[in-house]
């Protein structure tokens, strides 16, 4: 029996086929946005009578209205609190407890490693309960602050393992040279490491800010006051509260994912890699 | 003698001073760490060990816990009611996700595969689910699944009837509803891991099963799923894991109802801990939840030390 030749001409009719079904695929995954879009854009009236297809009459007026009804001034503010907080924790002290791990021959490293890949591994819902109450007692419920150290030590594992992992490929001869020259760790640290791991550091950064962004259940659990509401529960709220103005609440969705997909498209290959490498959420 | 004497005093000295510098050395290396660990001892040790004591206490958050033995735990396990349905529908999940979202992810991950022209173009358009926050998916399916104005209602418009019916918002289909939303977002993440896996083979070996007559199906059985083993195993692994702990798209979509028939585990610890303050009775259900999760970590390692090649 003869092999099929293989070069780039043989498979090309086959993969017809292919583009039928990744195109079908597609629709799929993208075509409930396009009719959230779509639903930003027509008037509640209209939903009822053309609940899917796109608008006849675009009502642009429904963003203006959407972020004033939804109080986006406060919640993008205590989101955007809430995403540079938890990226500021993770990225110092994460970054920090990487260096050691993979530069510092830190005695008791490989405990560490350990101890990083059990708290990875416990779920949320072990510790919930005391945590709140302990929380409670000593006044971080109902503060942004409470919510963004939890969110540091959850993120922080993964930061620790895949900006661990990118440090221990860089070459050591300029932190050879910096200490040499009389620099201390800490010089070392922020003139040398930092600047030739930023990749990394940003891939960590914008998943962690993701996750943080899209949060919800810590979020409902954390914070009850209105007014420190995030984006999520700040959503949440509002989508039941407008159960029956299903334009109003599409408008809103809109606002709400319209950063989150801007920064993805612009830094897709980033995003898919850090999130893949992360590989969990919870 | 008096030169020995001062070459060992010099020696004594260098020793000392390697010594002192490795200790600092030493220190320095702790210091860098010790933020995160002192977090991750408030945050997470802490309170997980509290939670065990807690367990074992009759508690409302609020002033001392009363030590009740295993009391709580016996009330989970043989008279709960709602805690078994629960459990049930836990499980029912764990099979759903174990299977379906695998399956679509493993079939789009090989017809992508072979695909050079647009290949990224499909990858990013399939991922893009899975960045979007679980409220706005909520809320969009919600709308998309409503018998009045979502594709049941445009299929029966068309004459297609049968489909327009409240998936949310019936016992029979409630949990079925909510886990068709959470495979949506979630199948397009699985299949960029696959794809990654599958790209990693060597183009050789494919080579090599088509010279040899292998058709599609051969292929996948003997190139593709072994080559990509190893993801595929750790998925299931944290899928069955992550399927006791779900909670958000319940909570959200029907809050465990209708009449509990989407209740799970997550969620009724949310109703005990902080709708009806029995604190002590949750920390218990947080503990088995982890102990599941446990237990799953520890059948995997058993079956790998039993030669399993997973």
């Amino acid at each position: 029996m003869a092999a099929k030749p293989l070069g780039r001409r043989g498979l090309a009719p086959a993969l017809t086929l292919n583009y039928i079904v990744l195109v079908a695929l597609t629709l799929f995954a993208l075509l409930p946005l396009g009719i959230l879009v779509f639903n930003s854009l027509k008037s509640n009236t209209e939903i009822g009578a053309n609940p899917l297809g796109p608008p006849r009459a675009i009502q642009w007026d429904n963003f203006p209205q959407a972020w004033e009804q939804g109080g986006f001034a406060t919640t993008t503010r205590n989101s955007a609190v809430l995403v540079l907080g938890t990226i500021i924790g993770v990225l110092v002290f994460g970054g920090m407890a990487a260096y050691s791990l993979a530069r510092l021959q830190l005695p008791g490293g490989d405990a560490i490693m350990l101890l990083l890949l059990v708290i990875s591994t416990i779920p949320v819902q072990l510790f919930l309960v005391p945590l709140f109450f302990l929380w409670k007692q000593i006044g971080l419920i109902n503060t942004h602050a409470g919510l963004i150290v939890l969110y540091t030590a959850i993120n922080a594992p993964f930061a620790i393992f895949l900006l661990r992992s990118y440090m221990i490929r860089l070459p050591t001869d300029f932190e050879d040279a910096a200490r040499v020259d009389g620099a201390n760790e800490i010089q070392v640290f922020g003139r040398i490491v930092l600047p030739l791991s930023w990749p990394g550091f940003l891939t960590v950064g914008l998943v962690v800010g993701l996750n943080v962004w899209n949060e919800f259940f810590l979020a409902t659990v954390f914070i009850s006051d209105p007014d420190l509401f995030p984006m999520a529960t700040s959503y949440y709220k509002f989508a039941s509260r407008f159960s029956r103005n299903w334009s109003l609440t599409s408008s809103a969705a809109i606002l709400m994912i319209a950063p989150v997909l801007v920064l993805f498209l612009l830094l897709q290959r980033r995003f898919i890699d850090g999130l893949t490498q992360g590989g969990v959420k919870g | 003698m008096t030169q020995i004497d001062t070459h060992s005093t010099a020696t004594r000295t260098r020793t000392t001073r390697r010594r002192v510098r490795v200790s600092r050395r030493t220190i320095t290396a702790w210091l860098f760490v010790l933020p995160i660990l002192f977090l991750f001892l408030a945050v997470v040790i802490g309170p997980s060990i509290a939670a065990i004591y807690y367990s074992l206490t009759d508690w409302s958050g609020i002033g001392s816990a009363r030590f009740i033995g295993l009391e709580n735990y016996q009330r989970l396990f043989f008279e709960d009611s709602s805690f078994r349905r629960a459990f049930f529908n836990n499980i029912s999940w764990m099979a759903i996700f174990l299977t379906v979202p695998v399956i679509l992810a493993l079939f789009a991950a090989s017809v992508l595969a072979p695909v050079k022209r647009g290949g990224m173009l499909f990858r990013t358009a399939l991922f893009i689910p899975y960045v979007l926050p679980t409220v706005v998916v909520a809320q969009t399916w919600r709308i998309l699944l409503s018998p009045t104005q979502g594709v049941g209602a445009l299929l029966a418009d068309m004459g297609i009837g049968g489909f327009d019916r409240a998936y949310l918002g019936q016992t029979a289909t409630a949990l079925y509803a909510i886990a068709f939303v959470n495979n949506w977002q979630w199948w397009g993440f699985l299949m960029v891991l696959f794809l990654a896996a599958m790209q990693n083979i060597p183009a050789e070996l494919f080579d090599a099963a088509r010279i040899d007559g292998a058709n599609r199906w051969q292929e996948f059985r003997y190139v593709t799923v072994p080559g990509i083993m190893p993801t595929l195993v750790f998925m299931l692994l944290m899928t069955a894991i992550w399927s006791f702990l779900i909670f958000d798209y319940v909570f959200i979509l029907t809050q465990g109802g209708p009449a509990g028939s989407s209740e799970v585990l997550g969620t009724l610890l949310y109703k005990q801990a902080f709708n009806r303050f029995e604190a002590g009775y949750a920390s218990a259900l947080g503990l088995t939840m982890s102990l599941f999760a446990g237990i799953i970590i520890c059948i995997f390692i058993a079956l790998r030390r039993r030669g399993w090649e997973i």
